[in-house]
């Protein structure tokens, strides 16, 4: 039994497959990248693993357990949370209300919350900016923020839709740090990232899909050495292979 | 200092009929605090939790009708109606939510216009149980209004003092978040269709309470008074927006400036017009006197737009913006 198994993922929008046919299995503690060209279909996975859209057809399992179609609020409960690509701060509210109200979802107590919220927003790094408007932070903290909240629901499987995007080298850095350090806190992670840098560095395996096809998986060396991957998406020039 | 304000006022609200022994000023002093209710009603489903509402007319008179049918269909006190207005109110407002929570921003508010004007038809026709037009009229249990203005005291402290409770616990967090962004408050685990029908029906109990004591209070209502949208659901609005949309004192201010400015237009200026009319007689001033006593809604959209422009959080929300203007600030330290 995998951790999150998904089989034969399909989801049409109209006469578009977004996603066709895609299985993956993840195991417990890895991380999990998934690559592919602009609009091959990742976030589109990400929401049907993540029950923000139910898929045309094929099974999402967790633990074990059919989550397929399950209500999106109820999928945090279960333990999966996820990130958005375009990040969702909820502006008008300062980054300690941003961080209790997700960590709400795991405790009734308004005490018990802000000491989970605290605690998390320690381990994210983001303490010191505890009492500013969350519409106000720059990108590079609104990112840590989308994080910080999710791992205040005290995920098993944390879904990162982009982390690293627009973020200058040192601040994808700290980004790399802080996915690292979640990892050894015993969380799951799968990770959509465009920057080869940061994916290569920190996966274990990668799933690279093109046009909402799966075309290749394996680990990084593997992944980038695929002929296809490099037709579809690396480019002739990027040349990490040994072989 | 700003710590304390709530309980002065407080305090002042209770020795209040004291103060004003004439019964016009206590009668103001009740329009005002009813309209806290309400204005707390909205400022619950609209400014917390972000559905925008037109549909405080709706609660209103069905709380309004709900104790007055007690009375002039069942024979019973209308206080009895009272009691359960609120419960009725929640009646209606499960199903309506239960419906209309699919639809987002603009749309939701459409539909709550639509409940209120609906309603007002409803009981506009069906005259074999509401009268129709000729409205429902029963006799006030008390003459003097110093009863009357404890109940609507006590139930304006009951509605402020619930909504900052609630604002307090994991309900308060959960409808901000759920204004701020709905799919992010969904991917957080927060049931986002429950907490709205919470926030919905929170407001539609006290919105509907707030009614049924209209009802006790005047003795007569009709469709056109208790269902009006400009009157009710735009005016809840009104309230909102001057006092503070989101802010629990907010609702307090508001209902204090709307109906002391709709008194002020009302009365012609408190009789300034009239005075002026006397004293210079020229026609104009008589014209004009005669006009401005219904000018109020000219009043409120002024009032709206210089709001809007300049305190964009209300008079409560930007309440540090308005103390600055007056005094200067000091200079605040640094804090790293």
């Amino acid at each position: 039994m995998s951790f999150l198994e998904a089989k034969h993922l399909t989801k049409h929008f109209g006469g578009l497959t977004a996603v066709g046919n895609v299985s993956l299995k993840v195991e417990q503690g890895e991380i999990f990248g998934l690559i592919g060209p602009n609009g091959a279909g990742k976030t589109t996975l990400f929401n049907l693993i993540s029950s923000f859209h139910i898929p045309t057809s094929g099974q999402v399992f967790f633990k074990g357990r059919n989550i397929t179609g399950i209500k999106t609020h109820k999928i945090c409960k279960l333990g999966i949370c996820r990130t958005f690509q375009v990040v969702r701060p909820l502006r008008r509210m300062t980054v300690l209300d941003n961080v209790i109200a997700a960590a709400f979802s795991r405790t009734n107590s308004k005490a018990r919350a802000y000491d989970l919220a605290m605690e998390t927003m320690e381990f994210c790094g983001l303490l010191h900016r505890k009492d500013a408007l969350a519409g106000g932070l720059p990108i590079g903290e609104r990112k840590r923020l989308e994080i910080t909240r999710a791992m205040a629901t005290r995920p098993e499987l944390l879904l990162l839709d982009e982390t690293a995007a627009g973020l200058n080298p040192t601040e994808s850095e700290l980004a790399i740090k802080l996915i690292k350090k979640i990892r050894d806190r015993g969380v799951t992670i799968i990770i959509v990232e465009h920057n080869m840098k940061i994916i290569m560095t920190i996966s274990d395996r990668i799933h690279a899909i093109s046009f909402g096809q799966s075309i290749a998986e394996g680990t990084p060396q593997e992944v980038s050495c695929n002929p296809a991957v490099i037709e579809a998406y690396l480019g002739e020039e990027y040349d990490q292979c040994l072989t | 200092m700003k710590k304390y304000l709530p309980l002065i006022l407080l305090i002042l609200l209770i020795i209040f009929p004291l103060i004003g022994r004439d019964d016009y000023h206590r009668h103001l002093m009740i329009l005002v605090l009813m309209w806290v209710v309400i204005g707390t009603g909205w400022n619950i489903i609209a400014g917390c939790t972000g559905q925008v509402s037109f549909g405080a007319s709706a609660f209103f008179g069905v709380g309004a009708y709900t104790a007055g049918l007690f009375s002039f269909k069942l024979g019973l006190s209308p206080w009895w109606g009272l009691a359960v207005s609120g419960l009725v109110c929640m009646a209606l407002a499960f199903p309506f939510g239960w419906i209309s929570f699919r639809l987002r921003g603009p749309y939701f508010a459409l539909v709550t216009l639509a409940l209120g004007e609906i309603l007002r038809h409803i009981a506009t026709v069906w005259e074999s149980l509401t009268g129709g037009m000729v409205g429902i009229l029963i006799v006030q249990t008390y003459v003097s209004k110093v009863p009357y203005y404890y109940m609507v005291l006590a139930l304006a402290i009951l509605s402020v003092v619930g909504v900052k409770v609630i604002m307090g616990t994991k309900w308060g967090y959960y409808f901000l978040s759920i204004r701020e962004d709905q799919d992010a408050a969904e991917s957080l685990g927060i049931n986002t269709q429950f907490y709205k029908m919470l926030s919905l029906n929170i407001s539609a109990f006290i919105t509907g309470m707030v009614g049924a004591l209209y009802m006790v209070y005047m003795g007569f209502i009709d469709p056109k008074v208790v269902f009006s949208l400009h009157d009710i659901s735009i005016m809840a609005i009104l309230v909102g927006i001057v006092g503070g949309v989101g802010t629990i004192y907010g609702p307090v201010v508001g209902a204090f400036i709307m109906v002391g400015l709709q008194e002020f237009f009302r009365t012609g200026f408190f009789g300034l017009f009239k005075w002026l009319g006397a004293v210079t007689d020229a026609q104009a001033v008589k014209v004009a006197a005669k006009y401005v006593s219904e000018a109020h809604v000219l009043g409120f959209g002024i009032l709206v737009v210089l709001v809007i422009l300049y305190l964009p959080n209300g008079i409560v929300g930007d309440w540090g913006k308005i103390i600055g203007a007056f005094i200067p600030r000091r200079k605040k330290e640094v804090q790293r």
